[in-house]
C-alpha cells in the first residue's frame, strides 16, 4: 500500500475539485486530488453544447472547452493527481486532526493519503425511475438523460428512436435537442409542476426551437413494454391530482428521465458528515466547513447549482477557507441561518458576524417582482428586489459586515431570508 | 443424432438448479432447461429472500416439512457455495390481543414442525430484538433460524456447482413439444432443436401446467399471485435487525420489512391474484399498500429512501401445498409445481426429494466419485479491508478498477461474471450487484456495457437487458436519417 502525506485532499476532479485544488495550490498548499474516471472534468465533458462560463470567463464555452481551461491551470499548479481513483474509505487518524482517505485504482492499487483537511467535491447523481414511483413494466430503454447524454456524446450509441422526456430539468431539454439532432423523434418532454424545471434558454434553444411539445402539470403515469419501451401513458395533473379520464397513450422505445439530481455523499458519511435533509448536502459554516472540523465541502456534492460558474466561484473560495484553516484561522461565533418562507435552503448553514458573507438560495415559487428579505431578530435588515425568481435559478446574495449591524446586537441571532 | 440425457430438468429456478447440483452427485447425464437467457430469470429472481422459520405452514403439509427441512441446510450450503446468507431472525409482530392469538397459533404450529429456537416474545423482550418496531407493539413471535439470502445468487452458485460436476445448462431453450418415445421423450424447442431425456423434472414455475399438458400428464391450473417489491437505499433508517413480519392473512404472509443480507432494504410483497404470466407491472395502488402495511411495522419507513420497485410472481395451485410428485399418468415425469412461498427456503430439500423420487421410479444412482460440493469463491471488492484489497490488487489489477460506485463493484467481479455466462446487463446485476445500488445503473452502465463489448466480442447494440428484444440502444451515430424528423428548426 502507498502512503503519502499532504495538507489537503479534494475528492473529485470535476469543476468544483478542480477549483478547490487549484485555490489551494495557489496558497501554497500541498494538494492531492483524486478522480474516479480517466480524466479530469467530470460531467462537464459530456457536455457538449454551449452556455457555459458567461460569468466566470466571460464568453460562452462548451462543457469540455470549459474543463479544459480549468484544467490547464490545475496542470501548472504542483497538485498530485489520481486519475482512474476512486475513494472507497475515509477515516480519522488515529492520532492528531487528521484524515486518512484511501483511493482504490488500477494502476497504484491502495493510495493511503494522510492529510490534514478534505474538500469533498463528489458531485451529484440523477434521480431515477425508483424515486418518482413511475408504475408499469421494467423494459429496456428508461435511462436517465446524464447516461443517454454520455452514451450519445461520448460513445456514439443512440438510446433510441421515439423519445417521451420525463421530467423538464435542464439535462432532460438538452438531450431533447441533442436527440433530435441524432435523428431520433422527441414526442413529449412531460412536466408535473405547471411550470419547466429547467432554465428559460432552454425552453426556447431546445424545446421551441424544434416544436418539441412540452406538457406541464402532466406526469408519466405507466410506462408499458415487455423487452423494450413500447410506449407510456401521460395523465394531466388538474388541482395536484391525476385526471386519469384525460390519459393519452404515446407510443415510444425510449423513456429518458430529467427529474432532479441529488448530491452524491455517501462517502462523506464514512467520516461522520451531518446532512441537510433538505439538499442531502452536507450542512456547512459559514466557511464551508462541515460539523467534522477540517472536512470542506463545495459544488454540486453541497447543494446543485444551476450554472457550474456560480461553482467555480463557491469552490475556489472553499479553497480559501481551507488554506485559512490550515493556517490555523479558526472561525469566529457562528450563527444559524434558516430559509423562511418560499425559500427551499440557503447556503452555507451558517453565518459569521465579523465578516461578509456569501450566500445562495433557491426559491420555492414563481414570481415576478419578488422581494428578497432578510430578517435578524424580528426586523428586516435587508431587503432587495428581483425581477423574476423560479426554481431553476439560484439567487446570490452577498451580506457585508454594515447589513448585519453592529455586533452587540443581542436577541435571536439566526438569520433568516425569505421571497415575499 | 439428437444429445440423449438421463435427466432432463426444465426450469432453471432455484428449484431446478437445486435438482440438478443433486442430481450432478451421481453418474447421470443431466441437462437443465432454461427458457430465458439467464438462469434464475423467472420467479426466483423476483421475490423477497427470506429463508424462512418454520412456523407458517400446517405439520400435515409438504410445505412444512420441506421448508424446516431446507432451512437447515442453508448453513452447509453456505459454506460450499458463497452466497450471502444471514440468519437474522424473523419477527412476527402483533398489535392486539387478536393478533397475539394467531401469533400463538403459528408458534404451536412452529414447535410441531420442529422449528429451531421459536419462541414467544412479549412486548418488552420483542422491542428488544428489535428497537425500530412501532412502539404500539403487544408482542410476537421470534425465530432465531430464519434468514436472509440472495436468492439469484443462491441459484447461480447452485447452477455453477452443477456445470462443474458435468450438468449442461441449455439457455434460450423452451420446451415447445415432447413426444413419449416408448423408453425416452424427445423435447424439442422453439427453434427446432431437439433433445432425449430418460427422465424429465417439471421446475418450470409459472409455466408447469403447460410444461404437464405438453408431455399429456396430470391437468392442474397454475395461477399467478403478483407480489410488488420495494427497495430502498443502504442508508435507509428503517433498516431492521430481522425480519419483521406482520400477523399473516389468508391470502399471504403480509407485507414485510426485510433487511436484505446486502445491507439496503426491502418492503413488501403485496398480494394480488391475477391471471397473466408475464404481468410485472408495478401500481401506484399498491404502492400506498404497501408502505401502509410496512410502516404499521416500522415507523422508520420512508418513501424518500426508495431506488427502485419490481414484481414478482408467485406460482399458485389449488389446495395449500407443493405438488412434488412423479406422474400417475405418464412415465418417468416429476412435477415440482406450486412452489411459492417457503419455496426458497426448501429448495435444497427439494433436490434431495426429486432425488428420492427419480430413484422411486426407478433411476440407477451411482455416487460420483469425485463430485466437488464446494465453487470456487470469487473475492469481493467491497467486503474487504483496504490492507487486503491491495493485497488482492496486486494479483489482479482489475480489482482496483471500481465500476459501480454505490455498491463498490470492481471490474474483474464484473469479468468474473461474464465468463460464468452471464451476458445481459441484468444477468451481470444479478451476479454482481452493479446498477443495483441508489443511482440504478445511471453512472456504471456504459463501463459495464464497454467491457462486455471487450469480454464477448458483442458490439453496444447487440446487447441487451435481458435477452430477447431487450436491446440497450437502437442505433450508432449517423444510422438515423437526421432533419427528417426536425420540425420547425432555425
Amino acid at each position: 500500500m502507498r502512503q503519502e502525506h499532504y495538507d489537503v485532499a479534494v475528492i473529485g476532479g470535476g469543476s468544483a475539485g478542480m477549483a478547490a485544488a487549484i485555490s489551494l495550490a495557489q496558497r501554497g498548499k500541498s494538494v492531492v486530488l483524486f478522480e474516479r474516471e480517466e480524466v479530469l472534468g467530470g460531467i462537464l465533458l459530456q457536455c457538449i453544447h454551449n452556455g457555459f462560463g458567461l460569468h466566470h470567463f466571460k464568453e460562452e464555452l462548451t462543457g469540455p472547452e470549459y474543463a479544459e481551461r480549468v484544467s490547464k491551470t490545475l496542470e501548472e499548479l504542483p497538485v498530485t493527481v489520481f486519475v482512474g481513483s476512486t475513494v472507497m474509505h475515509m477515516e480519522e487518524a488515529h492520532a492528531g486532526e487528521g484524515k486518512i482517505v484511501y483511493a482504490y485504482s488500477r494502476e497504484h492499487g491502495i493510495v493511503m493519503a494522510e492529510v490534514r483537511a478534505v474538500v469533498l467535491a463528489m458531485g451529484c447523481r440523477e434521480r431515477n425511475r425508483g424515486n418518482i414511483g413511475t408504475p408499469g413494466t421494467r423494459p429496456a430503454g428508461v435511462y436517465t438523460a446524464g447516461l443517454a447524454q454520455r452514451l450519445v456524446n461520448v460513445e456514439g450509441y443512440i438510446p433510441g428512436k421515439e423519445v417521451v422526456i420525463v421530467g423538464s430539468g435542464d439535462i432532460g431539454l438538452i438531450m431533447a435537442r441533442r436527440m433530435t439532432w441524432v435523428g431520433a423523434k422527441v414526442k413529449a418532454v412531460v412536466e408535473i409542476q405547471p411550470y419547466p424545471a429547467g432554465l428559460t434558454r432552454n425552453i426556447v434553444q431546445c424545446l421551441n426551437d424544434f416544436s418539441i411539445p412540452l406538457y406541464l402539470s402532466h406526469i408519466v403515469s405507466e410506462i408499458h413494454g415487455k423487452n423494450r419501451v413500447e410506449a407510456v401513458t401521460i395523465t394531466p395533473m388538474v388541482d395536484g391530482m391525476p385526471d386519469t379520464q384525460r390519459s393519452f397513450r404515446v407510443d415510444c422505445d425510449t423513456v429518458l428521465l430529467s427529474v432532479g439530481l441529488v448530491p452524491d455523499n455517501e462517502v462523506s458519511k464514512k467520516l461522520g458528515v451531518q446532512l441537510n435533509p433538505e439538499t442531502n448536502g452536507a450542512l456547512v459554516d459559514s466557511r464551508l466547513m462541515t460539523n467534522v472540523p477540517g472536512v470542506f465541502a463545495c459544488g454540486n456534492v453541497l447543494h446543485v447549482h444551476d450554472l457550474v460558474d456560480f461553482v467555480t466561484e463557491e469552490s475556489t473560495r472553499c479553497g480559501e477557507y481551507v488554506a485559512e484553516y490550515l493556517d490555523g484561522v479558526r472561525p469566529a461565533a457562528q450563527h444559524r441561518v434558516v430559509a423562511g418562507s418560499n425559500v427551499k435552503y440557503v447556503l452555507p448553514n451558517w453565518y459569521d458576524r465579523s465578516h461578509d458573507n456569501r450566500f445562495y438560495l433557491r426559491p420555492m415559487v414563481v414570481k415576478n417582482r419578488a422581494e428578497l428579505q432578510v430578517r435578524l431578530d424580528g426586523h428586516v435588515i435587508k431587503t432587495k428586489v428581483l425581477k423574476h425568481v423560479q426554481p431553476s435559478e439560484m439567487i446570490a446574495l452577498a451580506l457585508d459586515e454594515k447589513d448585519l449591524g453592529d455586533g452587540a446586537a443581542q436577541g435571536d441571532l439566526r438569520l433568516e431570508i425569505a421571497i415575499v | 443424432m439428437n444429445t440423449h440425457y438421463d435427466v432432463v430438468v426444465i426450469g432453471a429456478g432455484v428449484c431446478g438448479a437445486a435438482i440438478a447440483r443433486r442430481l450432478s452427485a451421481y453418474e447421470l447425464k443431466v441437462a437443465l432447461v432454461e427458457k430465458e437467457v439467464d438462469v434464475s430469470f423467472g420467479v426466483s429472481k423476483a421475490n423477497s429472500g427470506i429463508v424462512h422459520g418454520g412456523f407458517h405452514h400446517s405439520t400435515k403439509s409438504l410445505k412444512s416439512k420441506l421448508e424446516v427441512q431446507g432451512n437447515r441446510m442453508f448453513d452447509q450450503l453456505k459454506e460450499e457455495l458463497h452466497f450471502p446468507f444471514e440468519r437474522c431472525g424473523i419477527l412476527v409482530v402483533a398489535f392486539s390481543t387478536e393478533e397475539m392469538r394467531t401469533v400463538e397459533q403459528l408458534y404451536r404450529q412452529g414447535v410441531a414442525n420442529r422449528a429451531v429456537g421459536i419462541e414467544l416474545c412479549n412486548r418488552e423482550r420483542i422491542l428488544m430484538l428489535e428497537p425500530k418496531l412501532n412502539n404500539d407493539v403487544v408482542g410476537g413471535l421470534f425465530a432465531p433460524a430464519g434468514g436472509i439470502i440472495e436468492p439469484y445468487r443462491l441459484v447461480f452458485s447452485l447452477v455453477e456447482c452443477a456445470q462443474q460436476n458435468g450438468v449442461e445448462v441449455l439457455l434460450n431453450w423452451e420446451v415447445s413439444s415432447a413426444v413419449d418415445q416408448g423408453s425416452y421423450y424427445t423435447l424439442k424447442n422453439q427453434k427446432g432443436e431437439t433433445i432425449e431425456a430418460d427422465y424429465v423434472v417439471n421446475a418450470a414455475g409459472l409455466y408447469t401446467d403447460r410444461i404437464s399438458a405438453l408431455f399429456g400428464a396430470e391437468e392442474y391450473k397454475i395461477v399467478p399471485r403478483k407480489g410488488e417489491e420495494f427497495l430502498m437505499d443502504r442508508n435507509a433508517k428503517a433498516y431492521t435487525r430481522r425480519v419483521i413480519f406482520p400477523v399473516p392473512d389468508p391470502l399471504s404472509k403480509g407485507t414485510l420489512v426485510i433487511p436484505t443480507v446486502e445491507g439496503t432494504t426491502m418492503i413488501g410483497p403485496t398480494a394480488e391474484m391475477i391471471e397473466d404470466k408475464e404481468d410485472t407491472t408495478t401500481t401506484r395502488d399498491n404502492f400506498e399498500k404497501a408502505f401502509y402495511s410496512a410502516r404499521r411495522l416500522v415507523p422508520a419507513v420512508s418513501e424518500r429512501d426508495i431506488i427502485t420497485s419490481f414484481t414478482g410472481l408467485r406460482p399458485t395451485i389449488a389446495g395449500d401445498d407443493f405438488y412434488i410428485d412423479y406422474s400417475r399418468k405418464v412415465p418417468r415425469f416429476i412435477h415440482v409445481a406450486g412452489i411459492q412461498s417457503p419455496g426458497l427456503t426448501a429448495s435444497p430439500a427439494i433436490g434431495e426429494y426429486v432425488k428420492h423420487l427419480l430413484k422411486k421410479r426407478g433411476i440407477r444412482l451411482v455416487e460420483k466419485p469425485d463430485w466437488k460440493p464446494s465453487i470456487a469463491e470469487v473475492p469481493r471488492i467491497r467486503e474487504l479491508s483496504p490492507f487486503d484489497a491491495d493485497q488482492l490488487i496486486a494479483t489482479d489489477p482489475s480489482y482496483g478498477e471500481i465500476v459501480c460506485r454505490c455498491e463498490n463493484i470492481s471490474e474483474k467481479e464484473i469479468v468474473e461474471a461474464i465468463r460464468r455466462g452471464h451476458v445481459t446487463l441484468d444477468g451481470i446485476k444479478f451476479y454482481t450487484r452493479a446498477q443495483m445500488g441508489r443511482c440504478q445503473g445511471g453512472f456504471c452502465t456504459y463501463k459495464i456495457l464497454k467491457i462486455l463489448q471487450r469480454e464477448t466480442g458483442m458490439t453496444i447494440d447487440e446487447i441487451t437487458k435481458r435477452g430477447k428484444d431487450s436491446f440497450v440502444v437502437t442505433s450508432r451515430i449517423g444510422e438515423l436519417a437526421v432533419g427528417a424528423t426536425v420540425e420547425g428548426a432555425v
